[in-house]
């Protein structure tokens, strides 16, 4: 492995940044059980980290934990250079951080291109009394965001449902309308939670091309979950390998598939 | 057939977010703008803006203003009552601390007092939610209530407790007190309740609104996309608050002229504002507007069928008025719940086609 702070250049011609987020020693509890003991990984700006393991592994809590929805009891984020403190969901967000859901969380009661422009909330910051008057400011502010969620409804090819509710939606556009709203945000990491679970072989297809496009024309660093092993390894620049809260591997697609602790996870050992 | 939209193209996202994208609903609008401003005070008179303008264009303020916190914001309020005695009574002792000041400002500072003692009890909602949420509300509707009839200064130690409207004009034109004239109430009216309607929809089609319907529709994924909920629940309740002060303030001022709150502002109030928005469509500002007219309208129907043509007695009509209100409430809840404006939408949706739906 390269030094954290040097970028690199993949066999397939894509530049590796430096490290952006850095795990140290994360341990997260709940009551008695420890879902993360004491793992260290970090995230290279512009590359697609994945993380793997069986089921109740800890992946989530681990996505949840750098989305700040859990606080984890031990160990330090580091993000772009710095220690980052304990705090909210939405400040999170405002730091640049998207993501989307094992379980879709759509707002179910309002049209696809208004979900999308929700992703777009932390760029926009008209006061309540400019908003109430429309014309001027707010106008503007909501034309100059909506032509940017136009780009992500175009590169996502959802343009000939941007009017529909969104409860009308077949399950794998859900799934893209998801991706298409933590894309608004325009983050610097976005984290996707199991983005091909229960899709059909052509939706992980399609799927999968937008993962790599995103990463690739917006050039945005991207950490996943996900259980199909064939895409992950198709996918992802490194891999971070968990089970049972503790990470047993980490390093290329390559190096992972070679493991012997990651095969034992996966196949089983036995026990004599 | 009636509803056409061919030929009719936005070619730009300010056209394309308008409030009447069509042209036939814009200039149905129109219409009934002109109609409102300019042919309605010429032929009004009193039974018709006491019996239904001034009650419609009053409640419909409210309904806006309890739509945004329960249809838009997800948070059920059942203090809609009490927030309109905190309009009235700040209204009054605006009225009677500063007799020259215009009746304009009178009503606006009275909504903005509301939108603060909104705010004071909107803060639960940051812990807790439905049902619970709206018996704490229900705490807010009944300590106001009690607090109006048990503070003398409220009330400025009349002797009846009650609180009447003194005569106040604005630019030299009566509207308050008993020898005011119908259009002049109606125009005060009309006023706050277009430039109600015309915030609301402001507000809730940029990004305040987005947050609101986030935080309704999924208040964990609301935050995670960067929605502080803390803000957002609380600006709500401050708008909301803010309209039905309003509303209370003219409630008492333009239209009833004497107030005894415990009667006018009671639980009975806080329902039937909510039950406008439920028949008349949650998370919509036309849905405020046709609850209102239902519900005001209703029991004059009622009336002119009930005790003039068929001769009923009263009463029986009275008691008729509450089963057909509750047996609508429960129709709509299974049936619609998104109430009349919805119904009008998918009308419009079969009219596009009509009478060639293939």
């Amino acid at each position: 492995m390269n030094a954290t702070a040097e970028s690199y250049t993949t066999e397939d011609g894509r530049t590796i940044g430096p490290v952006v987020m850095e795990m140290k020693n994360i341990t997260l509890r709940f009551g008695g059980v420890e879902a993360i003991k004491d793992i260290s990984f970090d995230i290279r700006e512009g590359e697609i980290r994945a993380i793997i393991g069986p089921n109740g592994a800890g992946k989530s809590s681990m996505l949840n934990v750098i989305s700040g929805f859990y606080v984890p009891q031990e160990g330090e984020v580091w993000y772009k250079g710095s220690r980052r403190p304990s705090m909210r969901p939405y400040q999170v967000a405002e730091q640049g951080i998207a993501r989307t859901f094992q379980n879709i969380a759509l707002f179910e009661g309002m049209s696809v291109l208004d979900n999308v422009m929700t992703g777009r909330l932390t760029h926009m910051n008209t006061g309540l009394f400019a908003q109430s008057f429309w014309k001027g400011k707010a106008e503007q502010e909501e034309i100059a965001n909506r032509e940017v969620a136009e780009k992500i409804i175009d590169f996502l090819e959802i343009q000939a449902i941007r009017k529909t509710p969104v409860s009308r939606l077949s399950y794998g556009l859900k799934k893209r309308v998801e991706l298409a709203r933590a894309l608004a945000a325009e983050p610097s990491i976005l984290l996707l939670d199991e983005p091909m679970a229960g899709m059909n072989v052509e939706e992980k297809e399609d799927m999968s091309r937008f993962i790599l496009d995103v990463n690739d024309e917006f050039g945005t660093t991207i950490a996943l979950i996900e259980h199909d092993m064939g895409v992950v390894m198709d996918l992802s620049d490194r891999v971070v390998v968990m089970d049972y809260g503790k990470k047993i591997g980490d390093g290329t697609p390559d190096d992972v598939r070679n493991n012997q602790d990651v095969i034992d996870a996966y196949l089983g050992v036995a026990h004599d | 057939m009636f509803y056409r939209e061919a030929g009719d193209f936005n070619t730009s996202y300010a056209e394309d977010q308008q409030t009447f994208p069509i042209k036939f609903d814009r200039y149905r609008y129109y219409v009934v703008l002109f109609i409102a401003i300019f042919v309605v005070p010429f032929i009004i008179n009193d039974y018709w803006a006491n019996s239904f303008l001034l009650p419609f264009l009053i409640y419909a303020i409210a309904a806006i203003g309890l739509n945004i916190l329960v249809g838009y914001c997800g948070q059920v309020s059942l203090g809609t009552g009490g927030f309109m005695a905190v309009g009235a009574y700040a209204c009054y002792k605006l009225m009677t601390a500063m007799p020259d000041v215009s009746m304009f400002i009178h009503v606006l500072l009275a909504g903005l007092i509301t939108a603060a003692v909104g705010v004071l009890f909107g803060l639960p909602s940051l812990r807790i939610k439905g049902f619970y949420l709206a018996v704490a509300t229900l705490a807010a509707q009944f300590f106001l209530v009690w607090l109006f009839n048990r503070v003398p200064w409220f009330y400025n130690y009349s002797a009846s407790g009650q609180i009447n409207a003194p005569e106040r004009d604005t630019f030299g034109i009566l509207i308050t007190g008993p020898n005011t004239e119908a259009w002049a109430t109606y125009m005060f009216c009309l006023i706050f309740t277009i430039a109600s309607a015309l915030v609301a929809r402001n507000l809730t089609r940029g990004s305040v609104g987005r947050k609101w319907m986030a935080i309704r529709d999924m208040d964990i994924a609301a935050e995670i996309i960067g929605v502080n909920p803390l803000r957002a629940k609380l600006t709500a309740f401050a708008v909301s608050s803010f309209f039905i002060g309003i509303s209370g303030a003219l409630f008492f001022s333009i239209y009833l002229g004497a107030v005894e709150v415990g009667e006018v502002f009671g639980i009975t109030k806080s329902f039937l504002v909510l039950f406008m928005i439920i028949i008349g469509g949650l998370g919509s500002i036309f849905g405020s507007f046709a609850g209102a007219a239902f519900l005001v309208l209703l029991p004059v129907l009622l009336k002119i069928v009930g005790v003039d043509w068929l001769g009923w007695p009263t009463d029986i009509v009275a008691h008729l008025q509450l089963v057909i209100v509750g047996g609508l409430i429960v129709v709509f809840l299974i049936a619609e719940p998104h109430g009349l404006a919805q119904l009008w939408r998918v009308a419009k949706e079969k009219l596009r086609l009509w009478p060639f739906p293939h």
